[in-house]
């Protein structure tokens, strides 16, 4: 009906009936939203509360700090072979090999125990097994390599830091029922009693750990399992997407958006990169298993093979975001541009890429720091491995941090390792976060108006 | 297109070309994969070989279940191929043939201890006398009820033997990817459904479908994951009984209690001694092919079988492994000196 047959009391009376609905589907329409983000932020806060409550206590371990004694009455070994004059260098190595053996063969176990018993003398009626498992296994070998580094602190005493076994450690802090009857304990009595009293004394403290950070992974000395490795898996990992998915998926993106004709071909592409940016990524594990490995032979377990399958899941990411920031330079400044006589080339790269760099790097920044975090393809092409070597190429044999936390979780120890996967998450996350966080500040900082 | 962006172009083109003309690189450490049972114990050792050896680099040690390791070890030789499968079962001769037929021929077989099977519940539940007639009878899809089969109508575990709990039943037992599976299906499944005299009358296949067929009502869980994918299924259900490697047992007995099988308590001992029905020995086999190509296999092999890493009082006794006797363990060792080969038949 005309709006002009009606007089305006009419028209006005219309109106503030119809503004009272209007104004009620505005207001639902707010409150549904800020509910939204009142979920979404309830749900972050638990995830997070719940990761940092679980994860942060595993940064701080149960440690030792005692007096070791280098007791020349077990420490029995040749001196350090030098390189003579005429010798070649094989047959020094060979030499040197078999020093190193000696040096491992000797008890350092033994040394070990012989430390808790200076310190505390009720062990020494202890059976050895019993003292030996307050100490976790691995820290003999930083005995070993202080003598194979400086032969002549044999005999002389030093202050060391060692790490408590695991169960000890979660002894201590109560991660295990401690009212609990000896069948259902994993440390004999005994040695529960003197990591007490140890632990009263102040000999075993709760400290900060640098063995997460320093160590790869380990399963026969768990207090002393660690990140390192997985860490610079993960840094090879991202190396390499950085440097192929992100030029190949930033030029792919300029040529289809600035150059290409618009035709079916270049349609047909463009739907397919849709459609590979959906694809789930185990998808690519598989293909990255069948092509790099069993195809060109690279070998299993490599960052270089991660590194490239997280390539080709990342590059769609990469181009649709570069092309949807070059989308969103204003067809003015190419007019302009062409205008003053500047060829497409000059056009692209002098005008319309510098106003799309935020956008682009931000695509290309959460496009690595999805790759960090995922798992599935890693799976399959092998590297779950436990592998307790640091990688120093991306063609060694390596863990990465989100396979690490897989792996982790999935270790029998529960008691101790459901803390040390909630760390592990932690690391993960900071570094999500702080590559989040630079991505944003690259926006701020190159972000301009018009 | 400008000549600045063609460079570009055959760059990355020549970067990738280069990565993937690669030649298959010599390796220097050793490649293992398969069983999940295994997999703590060869890690152990692994790493312990690693740190004792200065001249061999640390063995690298992936899951993936006795069949998938198998499989990966079977796919042929060279080196991005494993060097050995670690199973918690023997190789079957199908398997042999496929190994064969990729050109593995020389599989040397090392058996390096025994793990027990065990059942479990949640410390703060009923505790378990388990036959295994009743875990038959509570898993089977079919029952021996008054000379018929018929569907399982047991809903309790009582309803089976006034001696169990009066809980529901809720079995966790591994998926046919894990070897512990087939030790399950003939030490437990298959003594448990003979004992009724309608399976024995039954011919051979439609008795092993009987003992083997699990119902599918939900109260059967195949875990296809390790154990503690079982371990989250008893947090989540209280009422679960969970099958789980002595070993994992082991280390979680805060949370776990084991049920005894035809009255014995699974142990170190009882298993080592036979006396606990359900065990198995544990393998792992070596490429024959890779010894001398791939630095350090021989010396991995007589590390794992020497008796301070794996016999009575090593770690892998202290993970739950349960050592071989001293005559087992030098026959095994001989016999891979004399690089003896497990055949097809």
């Amino acid at each position: 009906m005309p709006i002009g047959r009606l007089s305006s009391a009419e028209v006005e009376a219309r109106v503030v009936r119809s503004l009272k609905k209007r104004h009620i589907k505005e207001k639902a329409f707010r409150a549904v939203g800020l509910s939204g983000v009142v979920t979404g932020l309830v749900l972050v806060l638990i995830l997070f509360t719940s990761i940092l409550s679980r994860g942060l206590p595993a940064f701080w371990q149960a440690t030792f700090e005692l007096d070791v004694y280098f007791n020349p009455e077990i420490i029995r070994i040749d001196p350090r072979p030098t390189q003579t004059s005429g010798e070649s260098s094989g047959d020094f190595r060979e030499r040197e090999l078999a020093w190193l053996t000696q040096v491992n063969m000797v008890n350092w176990n033994r040394l070990l125990e012989d430390s808790v018993i200076a310190a505390a003398p009720e062990a020494a009626a202890m059976a050895r097994r019993d003292v030996r498992r307050l100490i976790t296994s691995g820290e003999r070998f930083q005995l070993r390599e202080m003598v194979a580094e400086n032969p002549s602190i044999i005999g002389e005493t030093r202050r060391l830091r060692l790490l408590a076994d695991a169960n000890v450690d979660v002894w201590l802090r109560g991660n295990i029922d401690r009212s609990l009857p000896d069948a259902q304990q994993q440390l004999s009595r005994a040695t529960r009693d003197l990591a007490d009293k140890l632990f009263e004394e102040g000999i075993i403290k709760i400290r900060f750990s640098q063995a997460l950070f320093m160590n790869p992974d380990s399963r026969s000395s768990l207090a002393s399992a660690g990140l390192a490795g997985a860490f610079v898996g993960s840094l090879f990992m991202m190396l390499i997407v950085m440097f192929l998915a992100v030029p190949v998926g930033v030029a792919s993106a300029i040529y289809l958006e600035e150059f290409a004709p618009k035709n079916k071909l270049t349609d047909l592409i463009e739907v397919n990169i849709n459609n590979l940016a959906a694809v789930p990524s185990i998808v690519f594990g598989l293909l990255g298993a069948a092509i790099f490995i069993n195809t060109f032979n690279l070998p299993m377990s490599t960052p270089i093979v991660g590194g490239l399958v997280l390539s080709l899941m990342t590059l769609p990411t990469v181009i649709i975001a570069t092309r949807s920031a070059l989308k969103a330079v204003p067809p003015s400044i190419r007019q302009a541009a062409l205008g003053v006589g500047a060829s497409r080339v000059q056009t692209v790269f002098g005008h319309v890429l510098p106003l799309a760099i935020p956008g682009i790097l931000t695509g290309a920044i959460l496009g690595v720091a999805q790759a960090l975090g995922e798992t599935a393809p890693l799976l399959l092409i092998g590297m779950n491995a436990f592998v307790t070597n640091i990688a120093s190429t991306p063609f060694e044999q390596s863990a990465a941090l989100p396979v690490q936390i897989y792996l982790w979780q999935g270790n029998e120890l529960r008691n101790f390792f459901e803390a040390r996967t909630s760390a592990a998450i932690i690391v993960l996350l900071a570094l999500m976060i702080s590559l989040n966080a630079f991505a944003i500040w690259l926006r701020k900082k190159f972000e301009r108006r018009w | 297109m400008s000549f600045k962006q063609r460079t570009l172009g055959f760059a990355l083109a020549a970067t990738v070309a280069a990565s993937f003309a690669m030649p298959a690189m010599a390796r220097d450490n050793i490649q293992v994969a398969g069983s999940s049972t295994v997999l703590p114990f060869a890690s152990i050792v692994a790493e312990e070989f690693g740190n004792s050896f200065a001249q061999f680099r640390t063995p690298v040690v992936a899951s993936g279940g006795s069949g998938g390791g198998l499989r990966q070890f079977c796919n042929g030789v060279g080196v991005n191929t494993i060097d050995i499968a670690n199973s918690s079962r023997a190789i079957r001769a199908g398997e042999v043939q496929r190994c064969a037929e990729a050109g593995v021929n020389k599989i040397h077989e090392i058996h390096f201890g025994y793990d027990g099977i065990v059942f479990a519940s949640r410390a703060d539940r009923g505790s378990f006398a388990l036959k295994p007639e009743h875990v038959f009878l509570a898993g089977a899809a079919r029952v021996p009820q008054d000379g018929r089969l018929v569907n399982n109508p047991y809903t309790r575990w009582s309803q089976i033997d006034s001696s169990l709990p009066d809980q529901a039943i809720v079995l966790v037992i591994p998926a046919s990817n894990h070897g512990t599976r087939e030790v399950y299906e003939e030490n437990v499944l298959e003594v448990g459904c003979k004992t009724f005299d309608v399976v024995s009358a039954l011919s051979a296949d439609e008795r092993k479908q009987v003992c083997l067929g699990q119902r599918q009502d939900g109260r059967v869980v195949e875990i296809a994951g390790d154990y503690t994918e079982t371990l989250a299924r008893l947090d989540a259900q209280a009422d679960a009984v969970g099958v789980f490697g002595l070993s994992f047992y082991d280390q979680n007995r805060d949370r776990l209690q084991v049920a005894t099988v035809n009255g014995v308590t699974p142990s170190l001992e009882t298993i080592g001694s036979g006396e606990y029905p359900v065990s198995r020995p544990l393998f792992f086999y070596v490429k024959g092919e890779h010894i001398g190509v791939v630095p350090g296999i021989a010396e991995y092999v007589e590390y794992f079988l020497n008796e301070q890493v794996s016999g009575f009082d090593s770690p892998l006794e202290e993970a739950g492994l349960i050592p071989l006797s001293d005559e087992e363990r030098s026959t095994i060792l001989s016999n891979f000196r004399a690089r003896n080969v497990v055949s097809a038949n």
